[in-house]
């Protein structure tokens, strides 16, 4: 029975492969979308940054998706982590602190790593980079002072406030489109002039609000992942809860 | 150019290989982070810098706080190889 399933997905597998294959066009140019693109993505949304264009003007539907693939994983992640009636009690490690070398470089980054991530995010339209990039620039700068501090509580309810706002800020801003009569998340307000920091419509905005969320997403992420079990208790969580069961 | 793109593969390999053959998780965990940090750098003489970037980001930097992280909530983070083997002899 096993090796007919296996033979039978192996088969699948084969054929759905091979079917992928005898569409592809080689040596030619299926995709004519890309220099279309090219062309006029520029003058359609006025952003610097082509990229951006296509991701969010272009593409942001796909770019929704991508939001809600990150927060269904970390989601789940601190589900897992997270221990919900799990009686063991999780902490962070108060003797083993970072030291002065990591507390004084975390003083010293913290400022830096958010003004740099703060920038990449604003300048998402501009320049390379957007809100994934910056928000994960966030992320790293607001687990510094985690990993300097580790005895600091961390709010993980106003992570997730922020978190829901912005979340709620992208798809709003895409809505808002609609009832002005045109697609869903594509861009309206005025282009302004190219090259500008107040230019390309609601891109800037949408960039803003999904920087925040990754950044929040993924900084309550590193800071579940940064605690750790108790040492009063030998035994395993799964195995402790096992015993509480039975 | 194209000798600086096979040093850059050069790199690349070589700490790929490192991951596997290196007996600490740690330092397997910091040669991962090589293998994107230059991948990253590949990715800028390919003039793609906005892939770069999230190459240099969340290959280079956030995966790798997420692996050294995992490594010490699954108590794995120790550097000496002595260490790991006497505790398996003891668990033994």
């Amino acid at each position: 029975m096993r090796n007919i399933t296996a033979l039978l997905f192996a088969g699948g597998l084969a054929f759905f492969l091979l079917v992928i294959t005898y569409q592809f066009i080689f040596a030619g140019a299926p995709m004519l979308i890309g220099s279309a693109i090219l062309g006029q993505g520029a003058n359609d949304l006025g952003a610097a940054n082509l990229v951006t264009s296509v991701v969010l003007g272009y593409r942001g539907i796909d770019t929704l998706g991508e939001i809600a693939i990150l927060f269904t994983a970390s989601t789940a992640t601190a589900l897992v982590l997270s221990n919900i009636g799990d009686t063991t009690e999780y902490h962070r490690p108060e003797t083993q602190g970072g030291g002065d070398v990591l507390l004084g470089s975390a003083n010293l980054f913290f400022p830096l790593l958010l003004t740099l991530g703060l920038y990449i995010i604003l300048h998402g339209h501009l320049t390379p980079g957007g809100g994934f990039q910056g928000g994960v620039i966030l992320a790293t700068a607001f687990f510094l002072p985690i990993l300097a501090m580790p005895s600091r509580a961390v709010k993980h309810s106003g992570l997730a406030m922020v978190e829901g706002f912005s979340g709620a800020v992208f798809i709003l801003i895409g809505l808002a489109s609609l009832f002005q009569g045109e697609g869903f998340m594509q861009p309206f307000l005025s282009k302004g002039s190219f090259g500008e920091l107040l230019s390309a419509g609601t891109l800037p905005l949408l960039y803003i609000a999904l920087g925040l969320k990754v950044g929040a997403e993924l900084s309550s992420l590193l800071a579940r992942l940064a605690e750790i079990p108790g040492q009063n208790t030998v035994s395993s969580p799964a195995t402790q809860n096992s015993k509480a069961n039975s | 150019m194209i000798w600086v793109v096979a040093v850059l593969v050069l790199i690349m390999l070589s700490s790929a290989i490192a991951v596997l053959v290196v007996k600490s998780h740690v330092s397997a965990v910091a040669a991962t982070s090589a293998v994107s940090l230059t991948l990253s750098v590949l990715f800028v003489l390919l003039r793609a810098p906005d892939v770069a970037m999230t190459e240099a980001v969340v290959g280079a930097g956030l995966s790798t706080v997420i692996l050294a992280l995992s490594l010490r909530r699954l108590g794995m983070n120790k550097f000496t190889s002595d260490d790991s083997s006497a505790a398996e002899e003891s668990d033994a």
